[in-house]
């Protein structure tokens, strides 16, 4: 111990210490507020976002009110607008998403991680990320001329076979065009996909071993360590997973813009055209020089807004308990 | 009753062909895990399909033409050259203007504000914003600019991309910041260095490569993005450097002439889509690789 403190330079006359420290502080207190501005700055962006949101839908909500979410008028040349066309395409286009995309997504997480070959497990899980990075707009050119044209011609088929059952035969039925609703859904569930899977991969990862090799110690098979252990363990990951996909699924615009059809439309017909309030916005926008008509769009806007943060707020919500979870375990 | 020895284990396997209830597990779980293969043939099918139609389609007008003619007028040849230049301005803006904010930013929540109010706060509001609908920040940069400057323009587009890039940038650096180990921290510390010194010379230089990963990815994510342009950059026929006016940019060009009538504009609009989703996948693929050599 001697031995350190003889080495240590006695303090100087020169060098102030305490001028040193102080000059530090101040650099460190610009530095925590610098990087706390930027910090603020993105706060700023969600609240300038739901703040112009509100002032552009003014109009639309003052005079209109709430029944504008409840009439399925789309006038533009008697200046008469109500969401509900719109707002319902959405829903349903997002639904077929979901219903299409979440199975195969857990297929998928259950590939990448139960059966994959481990020299796989990379490239494959890389691949299924690609999906998400091809761009939405060739996903819609892709289903306007390559998807359409294909179910254009097995529609009448489905529709005559399908189309006839009892309760649910409506749903196929329209027109054969190969565009509307459906293609839409089936183009969304294409582009939820490498979220939710990777999602779920993510958090079946996390399942600790021990408790899989207790159920295949006990003679379980596969697939009942997937379904009754490791799926009950990671249910709030798995939710938050499809929560993160619906939130997509809700707002994506231009792959929808392309094969939806844009037609203001309420109907169960899934083949029928429709329109969503992505793609309502993507085609009017633009071209809205009458203010109830602009503020009409911009009140969509706010609702999808709405219905997009309420979903990604509870998918966060429960993928943070998840990881919480493990925090602890580890 | 004679199944069992007297501890209540079984005299024989269950596990034999003939035991119904073992014969349907085992079946069940066949079934199951062939399906599981199937849908991830369902996945590579769909990714394939559409990287061969852009290939199959987008080849036969791929070509210098591309890169140095201007968009044509309907019926007749030409390039896209006027919207790969505004593409390429207006995403390089965005980057330009969405790094230091996301670095910085992304520096609060790792090592500045952890977890104080606004850090928390801030990490929730990144999250949404990460998954925003795009088309709603064009409606929002929208409002914010263009209705007041009563414009279209190039910096409109940038900004609009930045609000997108910004949280991917964000969430990176916080995330890699977050791995490096405490003691790296202290050992700085310990040798009298304020904490700005041990963020840019210590952690910060330490995750290097994952905060370009998370750049690359965010350039990846907004190179492609159409729906903000719609309202934002809008168009341009011709040649344009002026990021204060209406500019040509692949993916609205793109979008414009694949809703065309005319044959000329769509065989541009493929050639277009195969360009842009050829620098995307490539630049995901970039960004991955250099995280990976960072990791080895």
């Amino acid at each position: 111990m001697t031995g350190i403190t003889e080495t240590l330079p006695a303090p100087t006359a020169g060098t102030k210490p305490r001028g040193l420290a102080s000059k530090f502080a101040l650099q460190d207190a610009v530095f925590h507020r610098s990087t706390q501005f930027f910090a603020v700055l993105v706060l700023a962006t969600l609240a300038g976002i739901i703040a112009s949101l509100f002032v552009g839908s003014w109009l639309t909500l003052t005079q209109t009110g709430p029944k504008f979410f409840v009439t399925d008028v789309w006038d533009p040349v008697r200046s008469l607008f109500g969401g509900l066309a719109p707002l319902w395409g959405t829903l349903i286009t997002a639904t077929i998403a979901l219903l299409i995309g979440v199975p195969v997504s857990f297929g998928i997480a259950i590939f990448l991680t139960e059966m994959c070959p481990p020299v796989l497990k990379r490239p494959l899980g890389t691949a299924v990320e690609l999906l998400a990075a091809i761009p939405s707009i060739i996903y819609g050119m892709w289903g306007l001329f390559i998807l359409a044209p294909i179910l254009a011609e097995y529609q009448p088929a489905i529709s005559s076979s399908l189309g006839n059952l009892p309760l649910i035969g409506t749903l196929f039925q329209g027109p054969p065009m190969g565009i509307g609703v459906f293609t839409a859904g089936l183009i969304l569930s294409v582009m939820v996909i490498p979220f939710i899977a990777s999602v779920m991969r993510d958090v079946f990862e996390t399942t600790p071993p021990i408790l899989k090799e207790s159920a295949y110690g006990l003679g379980a098979t596969t697939w009942e360590v997937m379904w009754n252990v490791v799926l009950p363990y990671t249910k709030a990951g798995v939710v938050g997973g499809i929560m993160l996909g619906l939130g997509r699924a809700l707002g994506e615009t231009m792959a929808v813009t392309f094969v939806i059809g844009n037609a203001y439309n309420i109907s169960l017909k899934l083949f029928d055209p429709g329109n969503s309030i992505a793609s309502s916005l993507a085609n009017e926008f633009n071209e809205a020089a009458d203010p109830n008509h602009m503020s009409a769009l911009i009140t969509l806007g706010l609702l999808l807004f709405f219905l997009s943060f309420v979903v990604l707020s509870l998918s966060r919500w429960m993928l943070s308990s998840l990881s919480k979870k493990e925090g602890r375990r580890t | 009753m004679s199944d069992l020895t007297e501890k209540g284990l079984p005299t024989r396997s269950l596990a034999t062909p003939d035991n119904p209830i073992y014969r349907r597990r085992v079946w069940m779980n066949r079934f199951n895990l062939a399906m599981s293969l199937a849908t991830m043939a369902f996945g590579m099918f769909f990714l394939l399909w559409i990287l061969w139609t852009l290939a199959s389609k987008g080849l036969a007008s791929f070509g210098p033409a591309l890169f140095t003619q201007m968009t044509p007028p309907p019926g007749s040849d030409g390039g896209l050259a006027n919207a790969i230049m505004g593409s390429l301005m207006i995403v390089s803006a965005a980057i330009f203007i969405a790094t230091p904010i996301g670095i910085l930013a992304g520096i609060y929540l790792a090592e500045v504000g952890r977890e104080s109010m606004i850090a928390k706060l801030t990490r929730f509001v990144n999250d949404i914003l990460l998954s925003a609908p795009s088309i709603v920040i064009g409606l929002f940069v929208y409002a914010l600019i263009v209705a007041r400057v009563k414009e279209y323009s190039g910096w409109a587009g940038a900004v609009a991309l930045a609000i997108i890039a910004v949280p991917v940038v964000v969430r990176t650096t916080e995330t890699m910041l977050l791995l490096v180990p405490n003691s790296m921290r202290e050992a700085a510390v310990a040798l009298g260095a304020p904490q700005w010194r041990v963020v840019t010379m210590v952690t910060l230089r330490a995750v290097k490569g994952g905060v370009i990963t998370g750049v690359l990815l965010a350039l990846a994510r907004v190179s492609g993005e159409t729906a903000p342009l719609l309202f934002t950059a809008l168009n341009n026929q011709f040649w344009s450097t002026d990021m204060g006016g209406p500019m040509a940019n692949l993916p609205v060009v793109i979008f414009q002439f694949a809703m065309s009538p005319y044959e000329e504009w769509q065989r541009l609009a493929w050639a277009g889509a195969l360009l842009i989703t050829l620098v995307v996948l490539a630049l995901n693929i970039l960004a991955r690789t250099v995280f990976r050599q960072k990791n080895n």
